[in-house]
């Protein structure tokens, strides 16, 4: 469809707990992102059908503009002055995602670019076989029995090379005889892309057991690798298999005018392209109820990697099992009894769509929120190592090294970009509470500008840029980002109150702004500017990206909450007593005007 | 008249259930359409296959893959024993001899010349699948299990722990605000679906526990009580497999809530009465809560409610708040504002005015209210 044909579009998201609905129109030559809706996704008796829950999202767009949509339970097609879109889209994560187990034959080379590969095309990976995985060979064909995944990517060898320990793992598949986990009657689909010259013996062993698709070698030679077959087969079988297991999911596939995308695959997307437009190393997150899933572009590389079990309602109490109790009540400026912060966060997983309604219940899910990024922050970094991502070239050399020092990409001083997105940093009722949140979670350093995603579009956005990229990237400019401001870290330790930095910024058409920032302090100022210029005169010692005591001038943005200057230091630690940590969290909360009184 | 969509747990004297049993993988169906069956009746069975344990022939001999079929002892479909030799090697030298054992008692499942591994697996287990219900079996999936329906009380909790089990209702509280205490577990309550008020201490589980209750259902539990319990912190709410030696099923929710006096009621009215109780909680997609189902009607009803329940929400609805700083208190709907209302999180939400048994009307976010049956 050309983007003449196109003037109006809806486009919705189903979440694990909430459908988002999103009306764009053109507007002379932009599009812009108009109206929105959302409602509980139905995935929950009485209804048991995803597609109530984007009707209902899709009828609060209609009622708040005053376009009709809907023709019963149907989208009406294309549009005709007041009535109608040219087309809906969908993307999904309800139902618990996609689930997939990847094998590979030696696990830091084919098993993480297996690895990889589904976490790119929008999946949860379940586990990761490798031949030397460190289990007992019994205990992985254990482990693929226990786990019932919605499909299985198998590689292993390089083209041409030995295929002895591909055909062991299709042997431990059969003997397994896994079985998908929606729907017992067909059969699990798997993947194989490894060695070529192993297909036909794959296909003896796994043809009449699973439903198996060959594609081209993940990793055809040591030094390269091509994810993107495989990635293109797992968003088939995402289609063809998988959604037509889950409930309401076969009518919804009738809906839309485009594939419905996995959402992470969707945000991906636009990470992806947004980075490009603007060289920019950018880091974005997106906490859901039941995962969150990491983006990253470090020197145009692409990494995602998804915490299956870190997220703000459903998996609230896996956060407090993993981080433990003490990380979280480390945040909170007052007491809590530990048994009913244990009480809250159980009764917020077993009620997932309840929302705090107290400040005290906001801070304490503020700091779970802290938690939970972190853990999924950790986790990306490690998976985020050594190759140079999608179509990468690397020598034996610097595969071993990777396994030996596992060096990440990430690197924080290098950052330019946070967005952050879902519920708990979009929905924040004040923006210097997300901007906090992220800058303690991932203790960004030197400059770093940072955003949110308000409503959660990006999902929106990258399913429709498959269909038009202007549209997406018009309406990711002007309506989905939300410039929150820019973080200045120094890199450091020193003394409390011991001045560690000086700084400058320069605001066209506007007094410039000056001070100076003592260490354990944070300042935080209104600056709205688009862009502005900032010096920044570190003292020895501290480092803003240029070497320790080296001036630094750089682009910054404002935004609506404006410039932090962070003060306390990296590594950055809490007080371990608890008066003076409260002190310092009230100070710091106190500067940020995070909550009221 | 302004409505909102609510969930709500099912609390209904009388409905017509129907259960899906099937078996995780093809069996045999042991019942016909039509047939009555008890709870513990078994109504299809398979074989689950055994474990599988590999063995790598050519590495423990020293040989290539390929020639490991000349010093197999036994062949691919084969029956052994644990320890019986499966394949050794002949040498000139008898002190050199290899001989590989089985690990397993077994059958050989195959021989790869590619790898110069032995699949060994274990005998099948046996998966019997019980009725689960008292009731009529009224289809049968081929292969796989039955569908039986019955008509009776039907009550779902919050989130349980532990699988199905069966037995009769026991009250052992006399109002749904007192906490169930140790003593009030008593050596007759074995067997027994236990039900309790308010709360339930670490103490009174085990003690239910020791004395071989089937299932203990009450409001409330703590959760540190239940990571004592359980060994472990439940990080999501997908359960149903533990093995406690008991169901536990809650009502309301975590802490110290006084079970809904209208589940109370109804429990007390089946006391004496066999139930099926799961505590299966899976909160995720195809969403499942614990659930209690009495067959037969309740004394007082004569007649099966049909409908399910409307799904939203009116003025004059009873509800109930399931969030701070309410949490637990009961209400009526008095209002449904259709405007975004900024609450004490300073949050832009949709609420509802909740008149409370005091007169006191308070404003409440839609998403942390909770329906009550009438």
């Amino acid at each position: 469809m050309s983007d003449k044909d196109l003037e109006v579009i809806v486009a919705t998201d189903c979440g694990s707990t909430t459908t988002k609905a999103i009306l764009i129109e053109k507007k002379g030559d932009t599009y812009r992102q108009t109206f929105r809706g959302e409602a509980p996704t139905t995935v929950e008796a009485p209804f048991e059908d995803v597609t109530k829950g984007v009707l209902n999202s899709i009828t609060e767009v209609e009622e708040l503009s005053g376009r009709r949509l809907l023709d019963g339970e149907k989208i009406i097609t294309p549009n005709e002055g007041n009535t109608g879109a040219d087309i809906y889209v969908s993307t999904s994560s309800a139902g618990g995602g996609l689930q997939m187990m990847v094998a590979g034959a030696v696990k830091a080379m084919t098993g993480e670019s297996a690895q990889r590969c589904a976490l790119g095309a929008g999946a949860i990976v379940m586990d990761v076989l490798a031949s030397n995985d460190g289990r007992a060979d019994h205990e992985k064909i254990e482990r693929i029995r226990q786990l019932r995944p919605d499909m299985m990517l198998l590689s292993g060898g390089t083209d041409g090379g030995t295929i002895t320990h591909i055909v062991e793992l299709a042997q431990f598949l059969k003997a397994a005889d896994p079985k998908p986990r929606l729907g017992a009657s067909y059969k699990l689909p798997v993947i194989f892309a490894g060695n070529n010259k192993a297909q036909q013996q794959i296909k003896d062993i796994l043809g009449d057991r699973t439903a198996l698709i060959i594609t081209e070698n993940i990793r055809p030679s040591l030094e390269r690798e091509n994810l993107m077959p495989a990635r293109h087969k797992i968003h088939d079988i995402f289609l063809e298999h998988v959604m037509q297991q889950a409930p309401g999911y076969p009518r919804l596939m009738k809906m839309v005018g485009a594939p419905i995308m996995p959402t992470p695959a969707a945000v991906g997307m636009m990470t992806e392209k947004f980075a490009k437009a603007k060289n920019f190393n950018v880091l974005a997150v997106d906490i859901g109820g039941a995962t969150t899933d990491v983006f990253s572009v470090f020197s145009g590389v692409f990494n995602r990697t998804v915490s299956a079990n870190l997220g703000m309602s459903y998996s609230i109490s896996n956060v407090m099992a993993e981080t433990g109790l003490a990380n979280i009540l480390r945040w909170l400026p007052f007491d809590v009894d530990e048994q009913d912060l244990r009480n809250r966060l159980k009764n917020k997983m077993i009620r997932p769509t309840t929302i705090p309604q107290t400040i005290e219940d906001l801070q304490i899910e503020h700091a779970v929120a802290r938690e939970a990024l972190r853990l999924a922050f950790d986790q990306h970094k490690s998976l985020a190592v050594g190759l140079k991502g999608v179509q990468q070239e690397r020598s034996i050399s610097d595969a071993f090294e990777q396994t030996a020092s596992g060096q990440s990409l990430i690197n924080l001083m290098r950052l330019d970009y946070v967005i952050g997105s879902g519920g708990i940093l979009a929905h924040s009722p004040r923006r210097t509470q997300s901007m906090l949140m992220m800058i303690d979670a991932y203790q960004l350093e030197g400059v770093t500008r940072m955003a949110v995603d308000s409503i959660f579009m990006m999902p929106h956005l990258g399913v429709l840029a498959q269909i038009s990229e202007k549209a997406a990237l018009d309406v990711f400019y002007n309506d989905c980002l939300v410039r929150m401001g820019t973080c200045l870290a120094p890199r450091g330790l020193a003394k409390e109150g011991q001045l560690i930095m000086e700084w400058e910024v320069k605001v066209p058409g506007e007094k410039n702004l000056s001070g100076e920032l003592r260490f354990g302090d944070i300042i935080h100022l209104p600056l709205e500017a688009a862009s502005a210029k900032l010096t920044a005169k570190p003292v020895k010692g501290f480092d803003m990206g240029a070497g320790s005591g080296s001036r630094v001038e750089a682009d910054i943005e404002g935004g609506v909450a404006g410039l932090v200057l962070d003060g306390r230091g990296r590594p950055f630690e809490l007080p371990k007593a608890r008066a003076k940590r409260m002190d310092v969290l009230n100070k710091w909360y106190k500067a940020m005007e995070m909550y009221p009184g | 008249m302004a409505h909102a969509y609510t969930p709500g747990l099912k609390v209904i004297p009388c409905t017509l259930l129907k259960k899906k049993r099937v078996l995780p993988i093809p069996g045999k169906v042991l019942v016909d359409l039509g047939r009555e069956v008890e709870a513990s009746d078994i109504v299809a069975q398979t074989e689950l296959p055994g474990k599988v344990y590999p063995v790598n022939v050519a590495n423990r001999l020293s040989v290539a893959p390929d020639e490991i079929k000349n010093f197999m002892v036994k062949g691919e479909g084969d029956t052994v024993t644990k320890g019986e030799i499966i394949a050794e090697n002949k040498p000139f030298v008898k002190w050199f001899k290899t001989a590989i054992e089985s690990p397993v008692a077994g059958t050989i499942e195959s021989i790869s010349t590619i790898t110069g591994q032995v699949m060994l697996r274990e005998p099948p287990k046996i998966l019997p699948l019980p009725a689960y219900i008292k009731g009529k079996v009224v289809e049968v999936h081929e292969g796989f299990g039955v569908t039986v329906e019955t008509e009776g009380t039907f009550i779902q909790g919050i989130f349980g722990v532990g699988g199905e089990t069966s037995g009769e209702i026991e009250v052992a509280v006399k109002t749904p605000a007192e906490d169930l205490a140790p003593e009030a577990v008593k050596d007759i309550h074995r067997g027994k679906i236990l039900i309790g008020g308010r709360h339930a201490g670490l103490s009174t589980i085990k003690k239910a526990v020791a004395t071989g209750v089937k299932a203990l259902v009450v409001g409330g539990i703590h959760d540190r009580d239940l990571r004592e319990l359980m060994g472990y912190d439940i990080g999501v709410a997908v359960t149903g497999t533990e093995k406690l030696g008991i169901t536990l099923i809650i009502t309301e929710g975590f802490g110290s809530i006084p079970m809904a006096e209208y589940t109370f009621k109804l429990l007390a009215s089946r006391n004496g009465e066999k139930a099926s109780v799961s505590g299966a909680t899976q909160i995720r997609a195809g969403v499942m809560r614990p659930e209690i189902i009495v067959p037969g009607y309740p004394r007082n009803v004569t007649e099966c409610k049909k409908e399910q329940g409307r799904g939203w929400i009116e003025p004059g609805d009873p509800v109930r708040m399931i969030r701070e700083p309410y949490f637990g208190v009961i209400g009526t709907v008095k209002a449904l504002p259709p405007e975004l209302t900024v609450i004490g999180s300073e949050s832009h939400a949709r609420v509802l005015e909740v008149e409370l048994a005091a007169g006191e009307v308070i404003m409440v976010p839609r998403a942390n209210i909770e329906m009550l049956e009438k």
